[in-house]
């Protein structure tokens, strides 16, 4: 039970070979008797779960007929709960209770899906190895001696493990991605407006988009299908009709065209990573999909970039914390000036401030022109190649991350970090969806797969994972408790 | 040497949407502290921003008004800066791409000289809160329900050259926001404030001296009168053989004063850039046209109106078209009695005079335009005199009756034309007064006239004030000088 998929547990739900209340209670106990060790919940919500589980066994009991209603999934502890801690991984925000739910959250719970709890991540989302955390690092399930990637460690750590079959992540660099990449579990960042941010704690608002987190393809595409869809309250959603994504996952993919960008494939690339994906490769040729080399001339400029942009825009939006009307405070200040400096001294982490001083560097007056507007000038020349390339290709795959993941306390120069991202973070700068799915292993330590498609081709990329799926186990795969404990 | 003063004014005018410029909170005046902030304009965290339409509208309206251009493509962007009453440590306001371009407001000056202000542009932006310093032992109390409301910043040219030409303007804008209702126009409560850029030159020099800007000047009073401390200030300081140094101040309206706030080296690096979680604000033809449909008939086409059509002096055009009750209550009496100069010197003389002295405002008149028109036209057909109309008038102020008609009728003030009976009542005060009759026939011709008033006065008293005074007026003479 521990490491079937939504998809699997629904079946036994309406089987009646277990209630939701039984399986609640047993990932609960599985949390408690073995997260200690892996560190991926930061609050586990064990009465609201027993008593969403309870609400759900008596509707099914009546007929229920949602699909995903008394499912379990863990949520990242970035999106709004209501009257249940959102820390979003900062000492900052260790005493913040939002009054309302995030947007992703209302409609899970409109869904029926039962919530186990909130998961650890790289505070206010800015990591790749889920160790900036306040609450302590996550270790990876697959061997505890390395990262589960970041900075939605918590969210593909919890799903790994067999603690939850599900977890919602956001994506602002690759957060979504490269965690589900080191876990071996299927992730989705949908297209940039596709998933409203409603009550997601903002870290770069023009990049950040929440998406699913899971076993499998199919159940992202239950999972997306919940949550996605225009929000009033989110101007930069967009009005555009959900398709039914359960409907495309069969398509067969003869004649699909897949583009290998070939900057993807260059220095810097794990020999092992770089050998399962040409192997995942010869597996969708023989699925009948037609590969070539494209280019996307300007990858070279997407670390860069994206560290302008997005600090720039988290300076601004973590400019809110400030020791007055929410979150932490110093003790005894002595004045206004004093109030702010401390309380945001010792509410941030080393990342935090780092880019907080990036940001509000690169927006200053004489250097504006230089760093953003540059930065938003390449962002255009990024977005034009992933254009030219789909005018080739259906869609693009490569390695999710250079290398399986790394060793905890690994990488301690913060630029080798954010090199991790340098196959993930073109894709939020250009706003299209992008997944990883499990694609082999280097010794214990998973590979994931990404394949990348144009704005709102979810479905198509939904469609090609699953096939991929169907003709590998690799996402079947799981750790043993031995490696988990 | 004589200086010439240079005047430019960012006026902040408080729109008049229920809800705020990015929530769905009231924005409603005068509420208990922190009761009108929602989760949005608190600035907690994942909160987003959505623009209220009705605030575009307003701008779009107020942009057409002056004859400004509507860009196709506006953008809201966010100007960074800590402060405990903005919350979110940086205010949502407009920079490179306003929301409405260049145009143009006529001001009135003394002798009906009239001058154009160039307005370099309006933008729209988020209020912040207002800090509290009194009554907190020590501390500073926030109230977050002014945050988020809509504010439509007015930036002119520095084309004004003296305090009075910053207040007419200052009041031409005033004028345009209220006919248009886009904003209450209420200054004591803060929905219009001013901030005034002020500098010097000698005449006949071309260019501008350093300005100081004065901050948040609340009145029209208040405007002139930091101007005129501010440029005897700036003349003063450099005819001591100073310089003026570019800085922000504070107008002390208890010691009529300004004082230094911050200099420019102190100012922030606002760090403007394009707000994230909004989209541009695309309008296009059809939604300009729809808005400048419903366009009402702004003050300065309403006083050449007043002046061309109706025949009113400049000056009476200009008095009432100058608020926008003001006018729609001298068109309502206009449209009942059918005469603009009667119906003018009634607004501007009765009703103005009791409104002024218990210190109400024209659109709470007890007297309805409907009232004094009907009042009005009873004096246009002689059914009453002057003297019975001020009776009827303060009847009506005194809510004594509901109209002209009712209480002219109930108190017999119908005027008396007869000249029978005038010339009995004549005969009875002339019989009454031998005294007076004799030392009027003894006196010069000349002086006679004066002397006429006091028999008229006892003929009126004896009618109640109902005869008609010309009438009466003649009939006496002949009577009196008849022997």
């Amino acid at each position: 039970m521990h490491h079937m998929t939504l998809t699997e547990l629904a079946k036994g739900l309406k089987a009646g070979d277990f209630s939701s209340r039984e399986l609640t209670t047993s990932l609960l106990d599985r949390i408690e008797r073995l997260d200690g060790e892996i560190n991926s919940f930061v609050t586990v919500t064990r009465d609201q779960a027993l008593a969403a589980a309870d609400t759900a066994d008596q509707a099914r009991a009546k007929g229920e007929s949602r699909p995903l209603a008394g499912l379990p999934l863990a949520i990242k502890d970035i999106f709004c709960t209501q009257g249940i801690r959102t820390s979003c991984g900062s000492k900052m925000l260790d005493n913040f209770q939002a009054p309302y739910n995030a947007t992703v959250v209302e409609k899970l719970r409109a869904a029926g899906m039962i919530s186990l709890g909130k998961t650890n991540m790289d505070e206010f989302a800015m990591g790749s190895s889920n160790e900036n955390s306040f609450y302590g690092p996550v270790k990876n399930p697959w061997d505890r001696t390395a990262v589960p990637g970041g900075s939605s460690g918590g969210s593909a750590a919890a799903v790994a493990a067999g603690f939850a079959p599900a977890a919602l992540g956001t994506d602002t660099g690759g957060s979504i991605r490269q965690p589900a990449a080191f876990c071996g579990i299927t992730g989705l960042k949908p297209t940039y407006g596709r998933v409203s941010r409603y009550g997601m704690v903002a870290f770069a608002s023009s990049l950040d988009q929440g998406g699913p987190m899971a076993r499998s393809a199919e159940d992202c595409a239950h999972l997306l299908g919940a949550i996605a869809g225009h929000d009033l309250r989110d101007s930069t959603s967009v009005a555009r009709v959900v398709p039914d994504y359960l409907a495309e996952l069969d398509a067969p993919l003869d004649g699909l065209k897949i583009g290998l960008p070939k900057e993807y494939f260059g220095d810097g690339l794990d020999a092992e990573v770089e050998s399962a994906i040409r192997e995942a490769i010869r597996v969708y040729e023989s699925l009948g999909a037609k590969v070539c080399e494209v280019s996307l001339p300007h990858t070279h400029l997407a670390v860069p970039a994206y560290y302008v942009i997005a600090p720039a825009e988290a300076s601004s939006n973590l400019s809110r914390y400030d020791g007055v009307r929410f979150g932490h405070r110093c003790d005894n200040p002595v004045d206004l000036e004093d109030l702010y400096k401390r309380s945001r001294a010792e509410g941030f982490g080393d990342e935090v401030k780092r880019r907080i001083l990036i940001g509000t560097h690169t927006l200053s007056e004489g250097f504006f022109d230089a760093y953003y507007r540059k930065a938003q000038q390449v962002r255009r020349l990024i977005r034009q190649d992933f254009m030219d390339a789909f005018e080739e290709v259906d869609v693009l795959m490569g390695p999710a991350a250079p290398t399986p993941a790394f060793d905890l306390g690994a990488k301690k120069d913060p630029v080798s970090m954010y090199l991790q991202d340098i196959y993930t973070i073109a894709i939020n700068l250009a706003g299209i969806p992008g997944i990883s799915v499990p694609a082999g292993f280097a010794g214990k330590r998973p590979i994931g797969l990404q394949i990348l498609g144009q704005h709102f081709a979810e479905g198509q990329l939904l469609n090609v994972a699953h096939q991929f799926q169907q003709a590998t186990d690799w996402h079947r795969r799981h750790p043993t408790d031995q490696e988990t404990t | 040497m004589q200086w010439e003063t240079v005047i430019g004014l960012e006026v902040h005018v408080q729109l008049a949407t229920q809800s705020k410029i990015f929530s769905g909170a009231s924005t409603a005046f005068g509420a208990e502290p922190n009761t009108q902030a929602c989760a949005i304009d608190l600035g907690l965290p994942g909160v987003l921003p959505v623009l209220n339409e009705g605030a575009v509208a307003m701008a779009v309206q107020f942009g057409l008004a002056i004859d400004a251009h509507i860009p196709d493509t506006s953008l809201f962007e966010r100007k960074n800066y800590f402060y405990p009453d903005l919350p979110k440590g940086y205010q949502t306001s407009q920079m490179a791409q306003p929301i409405v371009g260049k145009g143009e407001v006529e001001i009135v000056l003394d002798d009906d000289v009239r001058k154009r202000i160039r307005i370099h542009h309006a933008h729209l932006e988020e209020d912040a809160g207002k800090s509290l310093h009194e009554d907190f032992h020590g501390m500073s109390g926030i109230d977050l329900n002014r945050a988020g409301t809509p504010l439509l910043e007015i930036v002119s040219e520095p084309d004004m050259r003296s305090a009075k030409e910053a207040v007419a303007y200052l009041r031409a804008i005033h004028a345009i926001v209220t006919y248009l209702g886009i904003s209450d126009g209420n200054m004591a409560e803060g929905s219009m404030r001013c901030d005034v850029n002020v500098s010097v030159r000698p005449k006949g020099q071309e260019a501008f001296g350093t300005r100081a800007e004065i901050k948040n000047v609340n009145s029209f009073r208040f405007v002139e009168r930091a101007i005129e401390f501010e440029v005897e200030r700036q003349i003063e300081l450099i005819e001591d053989g100073g310089k003026v140094v570019q800085e922000t101040r504070l107008y002390d309206p208890d010691q009529d004063e300004t004082r230094s706030m911050r200099t420019k080296e102190e100012a922030n690096d606002y760090r403007y850039f394009p707000c994230p979680d909004l989209l541009p604000v695309m309008l296009d033809s059809a939604y300009i046209e729809h808005q400048r449909a419903t366009l009402p008939e702004l003050p300065t086409e309403k006083r050449h109106r007043f002046e061309n059509s109706l025949g009113l002096s400049a000056y009476d055009a200009g008095v009432l078209s100058a608020t926008r009750p003001t006018a729609e209550y001298f068109e309502a009496v206009l449209a009942v009695c059918g005469d603009a100069k009667q119906a003018a010197n009634w607004v501007q003389g009765e009703l103005s005079g009791h409104l002024n002295r218990e210190n109400i405002d024209i659109s709470n008149s007890p007297v309805t335009p409907e009232q004094l028109g009907g009042l009005v036209s009873r004096v246009l057909d002689d059914t009453i005199n002057g003297k019975a109309a001020k009776q009827v008038f303060a009847a009506l102020w005194n809510n004594e009756g509901q109209s002209a008609d009712e209480i002219i009728d109930t108190r017999g003030l119908k005027q008396v034309t007869d000249t029978g009976a005038i010339e009995a009542m004549i005969d009875q005060v002339i019989a009454d007064s031998p005294v007076q009759v004799a030392q009027y026939r003894d006196a010069d011709p000349e002086k006679r006239g004066k002397m006429i008033g006091y028999f008229v006065g006892q003929v009126m008293k004896a009618s109640r004030g109902t005869a008609n005074p010309q009438q009466v007026n003649g009939l006496l003479k002949q009577k009196l000088d008849e022997a």
